[in-house]
């Protein structure tokens, strides 16, 4: 095997691009993906148009001020705004490309406010104008625009309820209002109902007075008791829900570290799939194998030295990126040897995988083909989120990963990395390792030499 | 050219009844013959014949389905149709790689010699890929002869390669069946089995029709008696006809002694109509 190795070394070295993609090609993904995940998402540049008069943004309402211009001030504070002054100006830089989206605070947005609040009529609107033309964009705008004005409208709606249960409070126990700019006492129900109580109580037995004015006690009790409840109901639709979280399973790798993880895997997937189908179909198309065949090396010794080669220089290319992109994103240098071990298995588990595929293809090019068919399709199926797709469906996804190296590599690299064991998943590639090893051997069985079918 | 060390006296080759079926295809039906040390044995048939997979057999790398194969096998040297060799690496990486794959005693040595036998000593250095079919033809030919072998095994070695070149070829050939090589080629060239074979194994379908020299393969043919019954007939070919290749050690003159039939290759090919095949 230490001169198959040798000779594959001489050959890969001699193979310029082949050596480019080994040693530039983990330089310079790292790089990207290091810088991608180091930096913050950036601010979606939104045209904003506030077409509110100075000093007439202000909606009072029951004592209370509603400053509509404060509101505004919240939702720039999730976009990069550009200001402008006419909505023909707004649409022109969404369609020029310079805004990805416009908003449109109307001039009369005060008073439909004032107009909710006093009548109950009307509806609020503020203005969005957004570019349809690229949906990935409109979906970052949208949703930019969709969190804050939520948190907006969550804002106000608390800022009117509360409004809302202090004048339940005032009609339960009385107090004092602003009618016209003048300051009135308010009764209150309770003390009503007490006047009335009082009023029954004096009324001579006979009196006809007695069971309507007891009748008004009655629906004053009753009154009091579901208003009393009232407060405590309107306030809790004003309060935000707590939610708690709780970790029952799985890692707790932070998502800039996962993608990390993602990039190293895929990149150690493709190398050790394509160096290993393509290294074991070039000694078929060189018509080599043939030599080798009657006896020189067991068929089982060429695949395992294709297997360990690619395997063995895919690891270290994958090393060579994490190593590169822990410079942007935390990667535990106190595990490097986990990082080395689950590496290192993984490239073997997909070299096995490569090779069989290699061993069923007639030439590189169609060993290079199939390995690519073959690679991507399971990266992106182990990525699939569970609950994204029906259970059924999910299941089938589920057992096509665990048959195939990839869902398992980056669960040990993204441990390895981070915290927890890979060891598990370890285990779990060192079996396919050996299981798509077994699978290559039985396909070496069908390589004959070239010309022989001619007789 | 250096002499090559004599080998030393070696078995006969014998095949019992050869099967070798691919699917459906028989390839290869109930071969059977035996050949002599230091013979040069010429295998000739049609395309589809079975020639490649005779010489597979015997070469080790295709097993039989049924039969018996002794005096070749993996020992045996081999030079396939197609050159099976590494085009990234040069002409002495291949040598050297396959003379340990070989376990040669002296790598070194071997390597050498066969520059020198093969008359690439000049491209030693040179990677395969960059260099002519015939050059590449002489590299295959050489990692055949590693191993000194007793029994040489070449599938069509001259087809690539020019006239001088083939010379040269049959000239090492020659020397190595002298020295008691034993060597089986196939070829589609009936005047190279003509001139260089002592024994012809005639294939078709799969079929052995015929083994034996070339002068019974005439008289099986009817070449002889067409040729006493009408000597004016033209076309054939004449005794005088130039050698395309230099006199050779062991095996003489081809031409001496030895009357030539005209047309054989016409003749074979109306043989093997009148057969079914």
């Amino acid at each position: 095997m230490r001169w198959l190795l040798i000779k594959d070394l001489q050959i890969l070295r001699r193979s310029p691009l082949l050596v480019g993609l080994l040693v530039a090609y983990p330089v310079a993904l790292s790089l990207m993906v290091g810088v991608a995940l180091s930096s913050p998402p950036g601010k979606p540049a939104v045209a904003f148009l506030d077409e509110v008069a100075p000093g007439h943004g202000e909606v009072v309402f029951a004592g209370r001020r509603l400053d509509v211009g404060s509101l505004a001030a919240d939702l720039l504070g999730s976009i990069r705004p550009l200001r402008v002054h006419t909505l023909a100006a707004a649409i022109a830089d969404v369609r020029g490309g310079r805004a990805l989206a416009a908003v449109v605070i109307p001039a009369d947005l005060p008073a439909q406010i004032r107009g909710l609040l006093s009548e109950g009529v009307g509806s609020p609107t503020v203005q969005v104008y957004l570019n349809t033309a690229n949906p990935l964009e409109r979906e970052l705008v949208d949703q930019a625009l969709t969190t804050r004005l939520a948190q907006i409208q969550q804002d106000v709606s608390r800022q009117l309820l509360r409004v809302a249960v202090g004048d339940l409070h005032e009609v339960l126990d009385g107090g004092r209002v602003q009618i016209l700019g003048q300051s009135v006492a308010l009764l209150g129900l309770r003390d009503a109902r007490e006047i009335v109580a009082g009023a029954v109580r004096a009324l001579p037995p006979g009196s006809a007075l007695r069971a309507a004015l007891a009748q008004v006690v009655a629906f004053a009790d009753l009154a009091v008791e579901g208003l009393s409840f009232a407060g405590p109901v309107l306030g809790s639709i004003g309060s935000p829900l707590v939610v708690q979280r709780f970790q029952l399973a799985g890692a707790t790798t932070p998502a800039a570290t996962y993608a990390a993880s993602i990039a190293v895997v895929v990149s150690l997937m493709l190398v050790a799939m394509l160096l290993a189908a393509g290294l074991l179909s070039v000694e078929r198309s060189e018509n080599a194998y043939a030599r080798l065949a009657r006896g020189l090396v067991a068929p089982r010794t060429v695949l395992a030295s294709k297997v360990l080669l690619a395997g063995g220089l895919a690891a270290g290319m994958a090393l060579a990126m994490a190593a590169g992109i822990s410079a942007f994103v935390t990667l535990s240098w106190g595990r490097v040897e986990l990082w080395v071990l689950s590496l290192a298995i993984g490239g073997l588990s997909f070299a096995a995988l490569g090779a069989a595929l290699g061993a069923l293809a007639r030439d590189v090019s169609a060993a290079s083909l199939l390995a690519v068919s073959v690679s991507l399709p399971v990266a992106f199926l182990a990525l699939v989120p569970a609950g994204a797709v029906s259970p059924s469906l999910s299941r089938a996804l589920a057992v096509v990963s665990f048959l195939l190296p990839f869902r398992a590599a980056l669960e040990a690299a993204s441990r390895a990395f981070t915290a927890g064991s890979p060891l598990p998943a370890v285990a779990h590639l060192a079996a396919l390792a050996l299981a798509f090893g077994a699978a290559g051997a039985l396909a070496m069985r069908r390589l004959r030499p070239s010309g022989l079918r001619s007789g | 050219m250096a002499a090559i060390a004599p080998t030393a006296a070696a078995g006969p080759l014998v095949a019992r009844s050869l099967t070798r079926a691919f699917g459906a295809r028989v390839a290869l039906r109930d071969v059977s013959f035996e050949l002599a040390p230091g013979e040069l044995v010429g295998v000739i048939g049609p395309n589809g014949a079975g020639k490649t997979t005779l010489l597979s057999i015997l070469a080790g790398v295709l097993e039989p389905d049924s039969g018996e194969l002794r005096g070749a096998g993996r020992t045996a040297g081999w030079v396939p149709q197609q050159p099976a060799v590494y085009s990234r690496l040069s002409v002495s990486e291949n040598l050297r790689l396959f003379a340990r794959l070989e376990r040669v005693a002296d790598v070194n040595a071997a390597v050498e010699r066969m520059l020198d036998h093969a008359g690439l000593r000049a491209h030693a250095a040179d990677r395969v890929d960059r260099l002519s079919g015939g050059l590449r033809q002489r590299v295959n030919v050489a990692i055949g002869l590693l191993r000194d072998p007793d029994v040489l095994l070449l599938d069509e070695p001259s087809s690539a390669l020019d006239p001088r070149q083939r010379a040269r070829l049959w000239d090492l050939i020659l020397d190595l069946a002298g020295r008691g090589t034993t060597v089986v080629f196939s070829t589609h060239d009936i005047a190279e089995v003509q001139r260089y074979a002592d024994r012809v194994l005639l294939l078709a379908d799969g079929e052995l029709l015929f083994c034996g020299t070339c002068d019974e393969l005439v008289d099986i043919v009817g070449l002889r008696s067409a040729r006493r019954a009408s000597p004016d007939r033209g076309g054939g070919v004449s005794s005088s006809s130039p050698s395309r290749m230099p006199s050779a050690g062991a095996h003489g003159s081809a031409d001496e002694g030895r009357g030539r039939p005209p047309d054989l290759e016409s003749a074979l090919v109306a043989f093997l109509r009148g057969r079914g095949h």
